[in-house]
């Protein structure tokens, strides 16, 4: 029997692998052996790329393709050939879509948009924002505390990887329904209660520490989250524009910094590109990795400090693929090559490998290149602030990775072929799942039924949650996760992060995955339309779009087919809202064995303020002013929270007609500048019910509210549809009523409606379509259906 | 001394994080403001150079240990002779969340007979346990000892948020109360957590935020140049900074924490 691995004679661990002599079962065979998670058509590559070079790869050679080539490095599905059922090719899904509207909208003030670690924006004068959105899923789903933890810590890193001081955190997260049955647990799927306690934690152990407000975020509950839980961090950063600085060069020094390299996080990225089993645990442990902020905060003032005296020709974090990935997409990106003494690599134990080294994804490192001359300037800096920094290696000018380890070549490969894996080409389906709209009689009792959904998990206040996150830390949160008298729910967070501005930056998110059961064309819609709500209801304006999408595994078409649908709305309301996507990242193979996770599309807005003191939060202010409803009501309770409590998904998924919303949306931003906005709250899941009641307990001011007199009512027939709808594009607004003209003449030419007024009693009032009074419920006991559930 | 020349230093390690709020809320108020990482100041011995002293917020060298404890035998052991010689001068230290941890951790609070080479009180994990972020309101207990809080009239109440996992004010079991009178009668406590009206928290959640003895969130040394305290004067200096700004009806131009950092500046230019 031939041997598939030979030992080399030398002083360390290092293997040749023998792929030429593989045939085709072998080189799956060593695919998995090594953990390379690489298939045929990409093993039979590199056989004939080293049958061209005429010698067999070296273990480390192979990691490093693994590493590289993996879904997770270099998002292969939405770079290759998608065939749909319809007949459609689509060459790349990522610049057919995602990017497309971006470079059709050519906004001036998109600075770096998908090029870089983060998205870049203008802010004011010189200082530009920076932003990343990043998912930690599979570490999250074996070890949640550590999962979540470097999540944020690697997102942080991503900001930091662009020349920005990171100012804010966000994070949204995906969990089973907390009272899930154990004995429906399979093995080694963690229980949803220990996942949401352990995520949270670990989210908040990075942030607080290093110092960074989580200002934004949200959590759903989902049963298909039970087997994959969903892990969104996010990071914002500002920087002096003229401070993005990328001019490495051959010759320039490549410069090591932060913690140190051991065995931790071996593998993250291939097993990020795999299903979830019931041995995952067990061997995909050391995949997650091991997290220290205090490292990182120390990191981060060094590389400010670097930053801010120019020392440095370039940066990159160290994240997916370690060390593997930094090295070469440094010197990709700047058309050099590179060379690399692994031996000077700092490790946290003797006897690790050079793959292992190389290919390690210990957390709190960065990667920058130095001028030769700038070199003892760098390290001096680095040592003041008692971090860890070497002189690794440097830029070459002949486009081939060469590594070494103490003195001894362990690889030698162009550049060019690392960066050219084959592109897969998948298929793709899409079908109508078959939902009925239900049939069911209009309740009697709406006051159980609101408190019912005030009290439902994806509702109910995350205070116990947020308030475990410093959301205060930098002095400069304007607008904080809970406002009001009483912690009400924010639409957005506004950071004020200059000091000598007025001028604020505005966080807001949206994500419906229950419309994605039904429609992920329009679940994608919905989400865009609620980020932008959120945004635009504090007063944010010229957004920028996230895109961050978790999905199934992109193999089979029925997944692949969802993601197409929802890409082409990411493309259609990108575009027609004029809000670019300007960075994004894909979470896929997010299957365990109880199923695939439900299509879930994080979208991230983020958009600026002139003058944060123009900003306007979501709880009433005062009795005595008219509450208006913007927008139309319609039919859509498909996928809604009220269709859920009644056991039902439907199928009228809420739709969102672009000149409206605009409309709507534009409109609203002059009022709030005009100052007779009072407050304003969007309206998502729940409706105009839990709208208006969250609006009313947060600034324990009464409301009473006339159904009959919401435009798009009387289609609807039904108050409880009226009620609990769940359309696009709509906002409760509180105007004084010395205000109402003025208002009005505003909002001329959009859908708009009184329909009610705040008033003295603590009561929550509503007016069924036929004048009788249907809800009558105390806001102290509303605010205690809600803040009830998860604590407050 | 004129106000202009009155320079503060703002003490800094691994996991300090506060300190840029925090030199911003000294410069607002016209006064020089400078982050010194411990090892320089240590390397340059250069404390004497300062009129005063703020161990900002944060988790120095990770909290490790307990809170504040490896900065504060850091200081002890770094700075002993020269932190000395700043308190004898009656030079103001102010410590502000972690900081107030290292005071106490340092034995520089409640600091009964002086510098004492143990701590004498502790702040103990939260009660309910956990991280908290949140606004407080704080009444004035001091009757003038404190220089920090000089211009706030006793029974005063305050509103400033606090963030952190381990502010349980607490005194050796059994010498509690003890211990508590001596505070009194030194004029020592300085902050209370009560309700909006100021009547007292009495221990209870959330209005005492982290189960503190007494309700005790902020005290000084006998003299009162040295003052710790669990809420973030820095975070609640401007009117913006308020968690219910946009109910009022017009957006105060600063908030409650102010206070605290301009009279210890005013202490400073009237004493030196």
């Amino acid at each position: 029997m031939k041997s598939l691995y030979l030992r080399r004679n030398v002083p360390f661990e290092l293997y040749e692998v023998n792929i030429l002599d593989a045939d085709d079962e072998e080189l799956l065979r060593i695919s998995e052996e090594l953990g390379l998670s690489l298939n045929l058509q990409e093993m039979k590559k590199i056989k004939e790329y080293f049958e061209k070079n005429g010698r067999n790869p070296t273990d480390i050679e192979l990691q490093t393709l693994g590493q590289t080539w993996s879904e997770h490095c270099f998002h292969k599905t939405f770079k290759g050939t998608i065939k749909t059922s319809e007949g459609e090719v689509i060459n790349s899904l990522f610049k057919t879509y995602i990017a497309k509207a971006a470079e059709e909208l050519k906004k001036p003030w998109c600075i770096s948009i998908f090029e870089d670690n983060a998205g870049i924006i203008h802010f004011e004068d010189d200082i530009a924002v920076a932003v990343k959105v990043e998912t930690h899923n599979h570490p999250s789903a074996i070890e949640p505390f550590g999962g979540a933890a470097t999540g944020t810590g690697g997102v942080i890193r991503d900001v930091l990887g662009v020349w920005a001081e990171p100012i804010a955190c966000t994070d949204v997260l995906g969990f089973g329904p907390l009272d899930y049955d154990y004995n429906k647990l399979p093995p080694g799927i963690k229980h949803p209660k220990y996942i949401y306690r352990m995520v949270v934690a670990g989210i908040g152990h990075y942030g607080n520490n290093m110092g960074i407000p989580t200002v934004n975020g949200a959590i759903y509950f989902d049963e298909s989250y039970v087997g994959n839980v969903v892990v969104y961090c996010g990071c914002i950063g500002i920087l002096p524009v003229k401070k993005y600085i990328k001019n490495a060069k051959p010759g320039h020094r490549i410069v090591l910094a932060g913690g140190r390299t051991g065995r931790d996080g071996i593998h993250g990225v291939t097993f990020a590109s795999l299903e979830l089993t019931e041995e995952s645990e067990e061997e995909s442990r050391p995949a997650v990795q091991i997290a220290n902020p205090i490292e990182e905060e120390k990191l981060a003032r060094a590389i400010i400090k670097i930053r801010d005296l120019e020392l440095a020709s370039s940066i990159t974090d160290l994240g997916g693929g370690g060390l593997s990935s930094a090295v070469g997409e440094t010197a990709h990106k700047f058309g050099c090559g590179a060379r690399v003494e692994l031996g000077k690599v700092p490790l946290k134990h003797p006897h690790i490998a050079p793959w292992e080294i190389y290919i390690s994804e210990s957390q709190e490192r960065m990667l920058i290149t130095v001028p030769e001359e700038n070199l003892d300037k760098v390290m001096e800096i680095f040592k003041s602030e008692e971090v860890e920094a070497t002189d690794i290696g440097e830029l070459t000018d002949d486009g081939r990775l060469r590594i070494t380890y103490h003195g001894y070549l362990v690889a030698d490969l162009e550049i060019g072929f690392l960066f050219s894996p084959p592109l897969p080409q998948r298929f793709a389906e899409w079908r109508q799942p078959r939902y009925e709209e239900p049939r069911f009689k209009e309740p009697r009792d709406l006051d159980e039924v609101l408190l019912k959904i005030l009290a439902s998990p994806n509702v109910a206040s995350k205070e116990s949650v947020i308030r475990t996150y410093d959301h205060e830390v930098k002095g400069n949160t304007v607008v904080k996760p809970l406002c009001g008298r009483y912690g009400g729910p924010s639409d957005a967070a506004v950071l004020k992060p200059l000091n000598d501005s007025w001028r604020g930056l505005v966080i807001s998110c949206g994500m419906n995955p229950k419309y994605g059961k039904i429609d992920p064309y329009w679940m994608a819609a919905s989400a865009i339309d609620e980020a932008l709500r959120n945004n635009v209801a504090v007063g944010g304006r010229r957004v920028a779009l996230l895109d961050n999408f978790v999905w199934g595994t992109p193999e089979k078409p029925d997944r692949l087919g969802s993601l197409v649908r929802a890409c082409k709305a990411c493309y259609r309301f990108s575009k027609g809202f004029g809000t670019p996507f300007i960075s994004g990242k894909d979470s896929l193979y997010n299957e365990s064995p109880l199923g695939p996770v439900t299509p879930t599309l994080l979208i991230t807005a983020v958009g600026v303020i002139p003058d944060i003191r123009k900003t306007v939060t979501m709880d009433l202010k005062n009795p005595g002013n008219l509450i208006y409803l913007l927008g139309k009501t319609y039919p859509e309770l498909g996928g809604s929270e009220y269709y859920g409590l009644m056991g039902f998904i439907g199928r009228s998924v809420p739709k969102v007609r672009l000149e409206d919303a605009k409309n709507t949306m534009n409109q609203l931003t002059k009022a709030i500048d005009s100052g007779c906005v009072e407050s304003c709250h969007d309206l998502s899941e729940g409706g105009l019910g839990v709208a208006a009641a969250e609006m009313a307990f947060s600034g324990d001011v009464g409301v009473e509210i006339w159904l009959d007199k919401v435009a798009g009512s009387s289609s609807l027939k039904r108050n409880d549809y009226v009620l609990f709808s769940e359309s696009n594009s709509r906002f409760l607004v509180e105007v004084s009523k010395r205000n109402r003209e003025r208002f009005e003449e505003i909002m001329e030419g959009s859908t708009y409606s009184l329909i009610g007024r705040t008033v003295k009693e603590k009561n929550f009032v509503v007016y069924g379509l036929d004048g009788e009074e249907i809800v009558n419920l105390g806001l102290k006991e509303m605010m205690h259906a809600w803040k009830r559930t998860l604590g407050g | 001394m004129k106000k202009e020349d009155v320079k503060i230093c703002i003490i800094r390690v691994g996991g300090t994080n506060c300190d840029r709020e925090t030199k911003r809320s000294l410069e607002d108020l016209g006064v020089k403001a400078e982050v010194q990482h411990l090892n320089r100041l240590v390397r340059k011995g250069s404390l004497q150079e300062f009129d005063g002293l703020v161990i900002p917020g944060g988790f120095s060298f990770g909290d490790y240990v307990r809170a504040g404890a490896i900065l504060a035998k850091s200081l002890t052991a770094r700075l002993r002779g020269e932190l000395k010689l700043f308190i004898d001068e009656g030079k103001p230290i102010l410590g502000i969340c972690n900081g107030f941890q290292v005071l106490v951790e340092a034995g520089l609070l409640p600091s009964f007979n002086g510098i004492s080479d143990y701590p004498e009180a502790a702040l103990a994990t939260n009660i309910p346990i956990g991280y908290r972020c949140m606004w407080v309101y704080l009444r004035h207990e001091n009757f003038g000892r404190c220089i920090f809080t000089r211009r706030i009239p006793q029974g005063n109440v305050l509103k400033i948020p606090v963030a952190h996992a381990e502010g349980r004010f607490i005194f050796p079991r059994g010498e509690a109360n003890k211990l508590l009178e001596r505070l009194l009668e030194n004029d020592q406590l300085v902050f209370r957590y009560c309700l909006e009206d100021g009547s007292p928290a009495e221990g209870r959640f959330p209005e005492n935020p982290n189960g503190s003895f007494y309700d005790i969130a902020g005290i000084c040394d006998p003299s009162g140049t040295i003052f710790g305290l669990m809420p973030h004067p820095e975070r609640a200096f401007y009117g913006w900074q308020l968690p219910d700004w946009t109910r009022m009806r017009r957006l105060p131009r600063f908030a409650d924490g102010r206070i605290i950092f301009s009279s210890m500046i005013e202490y400073i230019t009237r004493k030196f």
